[in-house]
Order: C-alpha cells, then sequence, then structure tokens
C-alpha cells in the first residue's frame, strides 16, 4: 500500500507538470491582453501601455515567461496579480475562506439530502414518494443555477426584501446577531448549490442502491429473518455507497474551484469569482495559480478516491 | 479612441479661457451637515478594486475607489472649469498664476492639510507625485502628458510651479483631474522606480481626501473609515464607506434602484428596456441622471480610399471620387436617422440625439446646427438633391454620374450597438440609391496606426467611432486642420482622419488657439463647430453618457455628476 502510494505521487508530479505547460501554453496564446482593461481610454496612450507591458514583464517569449512562473512555483511563490500587484497565493487565501463557507457548505447539504432522498428512493421504488423525489432531481439538475439563483433573488430580495444578495466578506461571526446575519446572506446560495449537488448525487445514490437490492446477499440476508432497516442500512446501503464515496472524494475538488456562476450572482468573493474575472482581465498569474491549485487537488482527490475504494471494499488490493 | 486627439491638445499653441476663475462655481448645495453623523454609505461597482494607487490603476473601478482617499489639486467640476481641491485657488492669467507666455503656471496649495495620519502635506509631496508619475521606470498609468512639461519645483512650502515645453493654452492640462492624485512622498519614496509597482503602499495608500483606509481585499470590497484630519470640519457626513465590487451590471441596477441594499450603483450599462422599469417604476428607490460628453459620430472622407491607388491610396492630396460633391455629402448626412439610433440603441441612459461636434461643456455647444437641412431627417429631400445634381439611378438602383457609382464602405468597430447602427444607416442609404457595404473590426486593431481597416488609415468612405471630450474644444477640433491631416508621411499618427482641408476652418480654430478674450474665442468655437456640420465633415449621431450612467439611491443628497471626473469625486459632500 505504501509503495503504492509513493508510485501514484511520483506519477503526479510530471502530470502536474504536463498540466501547467498546456495551460500556461493556452493562457500565453490566448488573444487576451491584461492591457485591454484601460480599452479606448485617451488618457493611456500606446507608449504608456508599452511601459507597462514592459514593466509586467510580458516583453519575454511566453516560454521564458513559463520556465521563470514554474521556477517560482515550485518555491511555492504563486506569482503577483497585475491588475492588483498582489501576491495570488494571498488573493487565493483571502477567498478561500467565502467559498468553504458557501460552496463548501452547500457540498455537505447536497450530500445529507442526498442519502437519504436517494436511499428512500430506491428501498420504495415504484411508489408516489419515489416518483416526488426522482422528478424533483431530474428538475434540480435539468434547471441551471443561473436561473433559480436569480429566481431566488427576485422573489427573496426584491418582491419580499427578507434577504440581501450582496454577500459582506468582511462580516465576522462573533455572536447571535452576526451568525444570524451570516445565515441570512449566505442561505440563498447555499440553497442553489445544496439543491443542485443534492439532485446530480441522488440519482446516483438511487441507481446503486437499486443495483445491489435485488442481489442474492439481500435475498440472503432476509432470509436469514433480519430487520428491514438493518438490510437496507447495513447491508444494501454499505455496498451502494462504494462508488458513491468515490464520486463525493472527486467532487471535493470542484468545491475549491468555487462555483463561477452562483458566486457571480451573489456577489460571493471566492475561487470561482477570482478565476473568472481574472480571466476578463487577462491576469495570467492569476488564473495560472487557480488553475493549478485545481489541478493539484484533482490529482490529490483522485488518489484519495481510490484508496478508500480499498478501504470500503475489501475485495480490491493495491499492491 | 480619442487618443490623437488628446496628444495634439498638448503639443498646439492657443489660448484658453480666462473666465476658468476661483471654482466658486462648485460649491456643494447641501444642508450643513456634521461629520461622521451618517452611518455606512453603501456603494456598489460591478468591476472591484483591485489596486488602490491611481497611478497604477487598470480601470475606472481603482481611480475611483483611490479617489476617496487621493486627491488631485484641482478637479474639472461639471462645467468644464476647475473647481479647487487641494489647491488654494485655480490659477489664471488674471490673477498671476498663469504667465503670459503660457509656459509656466504656479499653483497655490491650502495651507494646513494633513494627511490621514496626521502629518502636514506639502507642495513637496506635490512634486515628488509628479515625479514618480513621470519616470518612466515606475511605469505609471498617467505619464500621458509628461512629455509637454519641462519641470515641477516647489516654492516653499504651499507652491508649486509647473514649466511647460511649449506655450501650453490648455494650461490645466497638467495637474487638474483624475490622472493627477497626490501621493504622499514619506510613504511612496520607500518604494522608488521599479519598486514603485509592487509597492505594499499600492494597496494601502495614505491620502488627504475625506475617507482613509480600514481594510482592502483586491478584487472585492475596500472599506473605509472617515478621516478625522480631513480639512472640511462638517464633512464627511458618513461614517464610513462599504466600496464593494463585483458581480455585473444588472445586478447593480437592482441592488440600487430595487432592493436599495446599497446607495449607490456604478454605471448602470444596462439595456434600456432592462433599465428603465427598474428607474422609473413606481416602487423604484434609485434615481439616474446622465451626463453627457462622449461623441458617437460618422466621419466622411474626403481622399480617394480606392485600392487601385496602392501605396497613394487615401492620401491626403487624392480626391475623394463622389464626396467631393457637397450635394452628395449632405443626402448621406439628411438620411443619417441619429433620432432613431439614439432611441432605439442607446435611450435615455445611453445618450441623446445631436448634430454638433462639440458637444460638451455646454458653453461651447452650437445653437445653430439644429434647424439646418443636413440636421434633419429627410429620404425625400436627400434624394431629390442627388437627382437634381445629376446623380441618376441606374438599372440595379445605385445613382451614378458621369461613370462614378454611390458605392460605399462604412467601417467601424466590432460592438452589437455599432453593427445595429450600421444596419438602420445603411437601409436609409440604400434606399435613397447608394449601394453599402458594411465592414467592421475588433477594437483593438480598429482604434490603430497599423491595421489596413484601422480608423486612421480610413481606407473607406464613412467611418463610424467616438470620443471623450476635454473640459476645452480645442482637442476636438483640431482634429480636422489641414495641417493635421492623417497621412502616410506622419505614419497616420494625426488626428484628422477625415482629411479635410478648409482654411475658413483654419481660420476659426486658429482663433481658438490663440483668442484671450474669452467670448471671442467661444464664437469661433461654435463658428468652427457649425463648418464642420454644415460642409458634412462629420455627421454626428449620439452624444453618449459619460463618464458612466451611475444609480443613487433616492435618499443620497449632494451628488453631482461631472462628465470630466469619476463618479465619486465629490463624496466629501454627500449626504443623507
Amino acid at each position: 500500500m505504501g509503495r503504492y502510494i509513493a508510485r501514484r505521487l511520483l506519477v503526479a508530479i510530471p502530470t502536474l507538470i504536463a498540466i501547467s505547460f498546456v495551460m500556461y501554453a493556452i493562457l500565453a496564446l490566448a488573444p487576451i491582453d491584461p492591457l485591454a482593461a484601460f480599452g479606448a481610454d485617451p488618457r493611456v496612450p500606446p507608449e504608456t501601455r508599452e511601459r507597462i507591458r514592459e514593466a509586467w514583464g510580458l516583453n519575454e517569449p511566453w516560454p521564458i515567461r513559463y520556465m521563470k512562473w514554474l521556477a517560482a512555483l515550485v518555491r511555492g511563490d504563486f506569482g503577483t496579480s497585475f491588475m492588483s500587484r498582489a501576491a495570488v497565493g494571498d488573493l487565493i487565501w483571502q477567498r478561500l475562506p467565502n467559498t468553504l463557507a458557501v460552496v463548501g457548505v452547500a457540498y455537505i447539504v447536497g450530500v445529507l439530502i442526498a442519502l437519504p432522498a436517494g436511499i428512500l428512493s430506491a428501498v420504495r421504488r415504484n411508489t408516489p414518494l419515489d416518483h416526488v423525489i426522482s422528478t424533483a432531481a431530474y428538475v434540480g439538475f435539468s434547471v441551471p443555477t443561473f436561473f433559480t439563483g436569480i429566481l431566488l433573488v427576485i422573489i427573496f430580495s426584491i418582491k419580499l426584501q427578507w434577504l440581501t444578495f450582496l454577500y459582506d466578506s468582511t462580516l465576522k461571526i462573533t455572536d447571535g446577531p452576526s451568525l444570524i446575519a451570516q445565515i441570512k446572506q449566505s442561505i440563498m446560495p447555499i440553497a442553489v448549490l445544496g439543491l443542485f449537488n443534492a439532485a446530480v448525487l441522488t440519482r446516483y445514490v438511487r441507481a446503486s442502491m437499486l443495483e445491489n437490492l435485488p442481489l442474492d446477499y439481500v435475498r440472503t440476508a432476509h432470509a436469514k429473518g433480519l430487520g428491514e432497516r438493518v438490510v437496507v442500512l447495513g447491508h444494501v446501503m454499505r455496498n451502494s455507497l462504494i462508488p458513491v464515496v468515490t464520486l463525493i472524494a472527486l467532487g471535493v475538488p470542484t468545491v475549491f474551484g468555487g462555483a463561477i456562476v452562483t458566486e457571480q450572482i451573489f456577489h460571493v468573493p471566492g475561487i470561482g469569482e477570482l478565476l473568472v474575472t481574472s480571466i476578463g482581465t487577462g491576469d495570467t498569474p492569476v488564473v495560472a495559480g487557480v488553475v493549478m491549485i485545481f489541478a493539484a487537488l484533482v490529482v490529490g482527490f483522485n488518489l484519495l478516491a481510490d484508496l478508500l475504494y480499498a478501504v470500503l471494499d475489501p475485495r480490491i488490493r493495491y499492491s | 479612441m480619442g487618443v490623437a486627439v488628446l496628444v495634439a491638445a498638448c503639443s498646439q499653441g492657443a489660448q484658453p479661457s480666462p473666465t476658468a476663475t476661483g471654482g466658486g462655481a462648485a460649491t456643494a448645495t447641501t444642508a450643513p451637515v456634521t461629520r461622521g453623523q451618517g452611518g455606512d454609505l453603501k456603494i456598489l461597482y460591478w468591476q472591484a478594486p483591485t489596486i488602490l494607487n491611481p497611478h497604477q490603476a487598470t480601470g475606472t473601478k481603482d481611480n475611483d475607489a483611490s479617489r476617496l482617499m487621493i486627491e488631485p489639486m484641482a478637479a474639472f467640476g461639471p462645467d468644464g472649469k476647475p473647481v479647487p481641491v487641494l489647491a488654494a485657488q485655480i490659477p489664471t492669467i488674471d490673477n498671476g498664476g498663469v504667465a503670459r507666455d503660457l509656459l509656466k503656471v504656479t499653483w497655490k496649495l491650502k495651507t494646513g492639510v494633513k494627511w490621514s495620519d496626521g502629518t502636514p502635506f506639502t507642495a513637496d509631496d506635490a512634486v515628488f507625485s509628479f515625479q514618480y508619475q513621470c519616470n518612466e521606470k515606475a511605469a505609471a498609468s498617467t505619464d500621458a502628458a509628461c512629455a509637454d512639461v519641462a519641470s515641477f519645483a516647489a516654492q516653499g512650502a504651499d507652491t508649486v510651479v509647473i514649466t511647460y515645453k511649449q506655450p501650453t493654452p490648455f494650461y490645466y492640462i497638467w495637474g487638474v483631474g483624475l490622472s493627477y492624485g497626490i501621493l504622499q512622498k514619506a510613504q511612496f519614496s520607500a518604494c522608488p522606480d521599479e519598486k514603485a509597482k509592487d509597492c505594499p503602499a499600492n494597496l494601502k495608500p495614505i491620502g488627504t481626501g475625506p475617507y482613509k483606509l480600514r481594510e482592502f481585499k483586491p478584487g472585492d470590497v475596500v472599506l473605509y473609515d472617515m478621516n478625522e484630519n480631513y480639512r472640511d470640519a462638517n464633512k464627511p457626513f458618513f461614517k464610513t464607506v462599504t466600496f464593494k465590487g463585483g458581480g455585473d451590471a444588472v445586478a447593480s441596477a437592482r441592488a440600487v434602484c430595487q432592493t436599495g441594499e446599497v446607495d449607490f450603483g456604478w454605471n448602470l450599462q444596462v439595456e434600456a428596456a432592462v433599465l428603465r422599469p427598474m428607474v422609473e417604476g413606481t416602487e423604484s428607490k434609485c434615481s439616474v441622471v446622465p451626463e453627457y460628453g462622449v461623441l458617437e459620430r460618422i466621419h466622411v472622407n474626403f481622399a480617394d480610399p480606392s485600392a487601385s491607388l496602392g501605396d497613394r491610396r487615401a492620401e491626403p492630396d487624392t480626391k475623394h471620387p463622389f464626396f467631393s460633391d457637397i450635394n452628395v455629402r449632405k443626402a448621406v448626412a439628411m438620411v443619417a436617422n441619429r433620432q432613431s439610433v439614439a432611441d432605439q440603441l442607446y435611450g435615455k441612459y445611453g445618450g441623446a440625439p445631436t448634430c454638433n461636434v462639440v458637444v460638451i461643456p455646454e458653453s461651447f455647444v452650437s445653437k445653430n446646427t439644429a434647424n439646418e437641412a443636413v440636421c434633419k431627417y429627410d429620404p425625400a429631400a436627400a434624394e431629390k438633391l442627388l437627382q437634381d445634381n445629376g446623380w441618376v439611378k441606374g438599372a440595379d438602383g445605385v445613382r451614378a454620374k458621369g461613370g462614378v457609382r454611390l458605392e460605399i464602405t462604412y467601417q467601424t468597430s466590432t460592438n452589437a450597438v455599432r453593427q445595429k447602427t450600421q444596419d438602420i444607416i445603411k437601409a436609409d442609404l440604400e434606399k435613397i440609391g447608394f449601394r453599402v457595404t458594411l465592414r467592421n473590426s475588433p477594437a483593438a486593431t480598429f482604434f490603430t496606426n497599423t491595421a489596413p481597416d484601422g480608423a486612421n488609415k480610413f481606407f473607406a468612405d464613412l467611418e463610424e467611432f467616438a470620443s471623450g471630450q476635454e473640459p476645452d474644444p480645442l482637442s476636438t477640433l483640431l482634429g480636422y486642420t489641414c495641417d493635421n491631416r492623417a497621412g502616410k508621411d506622419n505614419n497616420w499618427n494625426k488626428p484628422n482622419y477625415s482629411r479635410y482641408c478648409n482654411p475658413e476652418y483654419d481660420k476659426q480654430v486658429n482663433i481658438v488657439r490663440t483668442e484671450l478674450d474669452a467670448a471671442k474665442r467661444t464664437a469661433a468655437a461654435i463658428a468652427a463647430n457649425d463648418i464642420l456640420v454644415k460642409d458634412v465633415v462629420v455627421i454626428p449621431l449620439v452624444n453618449r453618457v459619460a463618464p458612466t450612467a451611475d444609480g443613487a439611491s433616492k435618499l443620497l443628497k449632494g451628488h453631482r455628476t461631472s462628465a470630466f471626473e469619476s463618479s465619486v469625486w465629490d463624496i466629501a459632500d454627500w449626504s443623507k
């Protein structure tokens, strides 16, 4: 097992380097210009733009820029944002709490809804309850988050005026009222994302349960005289969850990647929002930093998912 | 887009109006307020500020967020006249602040002004700041006018002397407005030359403005506290400011007009059909008072853009095959449906139709053009004009005279609104016997002097674009003089893309350039504007919103928009 992990980690290094190269090449060759932020501003003439380009180190050929960037990355330095002249690491670090508070919580909420809903739906197959859950799940993942997000804003912020849709990242939770304020400002984005996640996962849980329910070991368990609850939760669920757990583990990196659309709608200054504005303004060091972290997380959680598999399913052994 | 225009303004000699005195024109009309009486002022920008040093800024959002702290010597008020900020008074020829040779401008600064850290503000700070922005190694985004200045020097603690290299009629070009925010020497001298761009102070500058920084999260939010050392003991009204960034223009409009979560929403650049009901509905919590000052217009080519001329293509000494006939130009102007373009594509919060070349400030805007035939949409009269002058329709519906067919290439930059404008105008032109080919190229190539389909080269018959205007009309007017015709020998760097040349027009511009008497100078500027319109050099379409159409809560008082300034330039005067 230890050797397996070591081998996987060694393979991860060239994988990440390859990812970084492809990503950097795409960014360098894409027609995005960080100086485009000046637009047609007559107060910033071409000579000034040229000087700024030079100061930002954009005049060097991109392979050289890539090597320098990679060398700095190995030392743990993500570089400096063009737009804010702040360290990219700091910018990401600053946004992580917001992303975890909204996207992370929404992910947990999604899992907590999906597990019981999927199990119930499978066990009570073809009953009205199953139909309700399945239909809700289909609707949930078919309706895009930008639609549900705006719908909630219109209902709860504009019509009813109950909730704010501008997320305040400076709110510090110190007492009851500030906790309520935090819940009030994050309930809509969490609901949007949580229900979407739940809808996607419910279908997997249900399908996986349905695969296991007719198997012989279930019949054996029933024949032994075990109660319904013990059979479903103790036997069927444990086996059905193996693929689901993998799925959940593989989904964790997307939490750190933020939720671009939802963060945008509710003005949550998370990592997704950072990524999308940086792409828009051509702030390539930030884009590169976020993408690399995301890549590392994907590689890491892939490994974790594989290891979890072995833990959950004794038939699987790595050597 | 107005690059050439602005550059021209800085290098030509002329005399500005001496009426720009004092600054009494722009004092706030709010009731007396007590400092810090208000609570939190909430501002929403759908582009988030990322840096707070205006000289390292990459956009309006940064300039505006820094403007709460960093101030210039003076600002251009809504009428285009300078209003003192850190200056004690506006220098003029009459008060001796401007030398008669128009080379030297002496700025007296307010005394007793303190930085928000309590240290005194002096002329040394101003001089340091000017040197900082003109230091090439600092790569400031505000160094445009540096080439025209010979020196800045402090005289004592409260006087700054600016010496221009050439007589500079618009002598406020240096030191007034957005680009000339003054940094604290003590803070920024720690980051000389190349260190300037990565200076930690860029994210937490100390200023003289009404607010000081509490917390800044780049790309997200800026929190300010009132500056206890601010020079006006009764201001600012709001104790704190939250300057939030992100989202999009529609969300900003919702937040200021529908939910009322914020007091001020920047640049509600939203389709008129969406914005109007939000602003004008009975439940609306906001108002939008647009200021205009960016002219969207069509230029007529006086040179011959035929590709067959090769190297000589559109050179100033060639003659356009049919636009050299004033009647053809007039016919084009008479089918330019500016009303319909303005109503359908821009709306009240986007722009208003205009038939002038100089559109701001108000005192320089001509009142003579509205009744001109070329300013009225009249396809029937246009068609008759062509018919009467021998332009006869052929079998294919295209008019021709002596073998010259009225075939037009009409170019502009790639932009949905511009392409729709092209469609509207093309339809009318084709009805009266023109054949029109539309062309558009991306802004990045259209606004360069290198691309063959760029605006400067103007290898087409008509072209459409827009540019902002300065508080003085000279720079705009210089875009049409004989000397300034763009061509091969000046690498298409001169601003007269139409290659128009009219000694009568040049005479009027020369008066604007040299006349000391304000009334005569204004009259000449208006006369020059009228020539451009009546001679159909330019077909003005829409006077667009400048700088932005901001939404302000109906409760917010004391806010005034200036087309020449940041949206928050007078934030010290805001109250509720």
